[in-house]
């Protein structure tokens, strides 16, 4: 039996990386805060998750001219204001701080999974 | 392993707040002063809100920061006042005040204090998270 790293980690990488992606588009979002015209940005975990897990067949290029599609589902997505200000900006202070806040929890949370993971190989290395 | 983006974008809202603070200090320290001419005297500065666009031109999803895009005098009409004692009157006996609404310098001062204080609260989570994500594996 070998250890394989990829299978030990599971999905917990990828959702740090995700996570990662969140906290600095929430970052952009706060600091956005007094731009007009700004429209305020995340991600979607599920939908991403979705797409991981159920990957959709890609496009066959064959020629050199043939454009490929962009995924869609991996895009930031513009958030719903619950109250539209007049500037045209979309950022709610007290909704990206939740949000933010949330991220943070998430991040650690995974982050402690993979530690987790990490100190079950080392004592199956180890054998104590 | 959070991006060191973060710390750019913002540090690039803590940048643009303190340009705020900064003329609103103007504005406000200004608020009283007198001249004898519209051209002498000072208007009301405003900064410019924009969104750091070339930082995102590779990659649809990236985080963008803000920037001062320009500094503006506002266009709202001065205060003219009648006092012909006035050593600065004119020769009509006018002075002229600045167009500096002290109200909303002092809101503008607080939006632009909260919102640097976001920006300074994010970086310490950020700095919080990369420092547990440097220790990943040690426990």
């Amino acid at each position: 039996m070998t250890i394989n790293f990829k299978n030990a980690f599971s999905t917990h990488p990828g959702a740090i990386d995700v996570w990662n992606k969140r906290t600095e588009l929430l970052a952009s979002n706060l600091a956005n805060v007094d731009t007009p015209h700004y429209k305020a940005r995340d991600l979607d975990f599920r939908t991403i998750l979705k797409g991981v897990q159920s990957p959709q067949m890609p496009l066959w290029a064959t020629r050199a001219g043939h454009q490929g599609i962009r995924s869609t589902e991996q895009d930031a997505l513009y958030r719903n204001p619950h109250q539209p200000s007049l500037d045209g900006n979309t950022v709610e202070s007290e909704q990206e701080h939740l949000r933010f806040a949330e991220n943070t929890l998430q991040y650690q949370a995974s982050l402690e999974f993979l530690n987790q993971r990490i100190t079950g190989l080392r004592s199956a290395i180890r054998g104590d | 392993m959070p991006s060191f983006r973060i710390f750019d974008i913002a540090g690039s809202g803590m940048l643009a707040q303190s340009t705020r603070l900064n003329l609103v200090a103007s504005n406000l320290s200004n608020a009283e002063t007198v001249s004898s001419s519209i051209e002498q005297t000072y208007k009301s500065r405003q900064p410019v809100f924009a969104t750091h666009l070339q930082s995102a031109k590779n990659d649809l999803n990236a985080g963008v920061g803000v920037r001062v895009a320009g500094i503006v005098e506002s266009q709202a009409p001065l205060r003219m006042e009648y006092m012909p004692h006035h050593p600065k009157a004119d020769e009509n006996g006018y002075i002229f005040k600045p167009n500096v609404d002290t109200l909303e310098e002092t809101t503008n001062m607080m939006s632009a204090s909260r919102s640097y204080q976001d920006n300074a609260q994010i970086i310490n989570t950020a700095k919080q998270l990369m420092q547990q994500t440097l220790k990943l594996g040690q426990g």
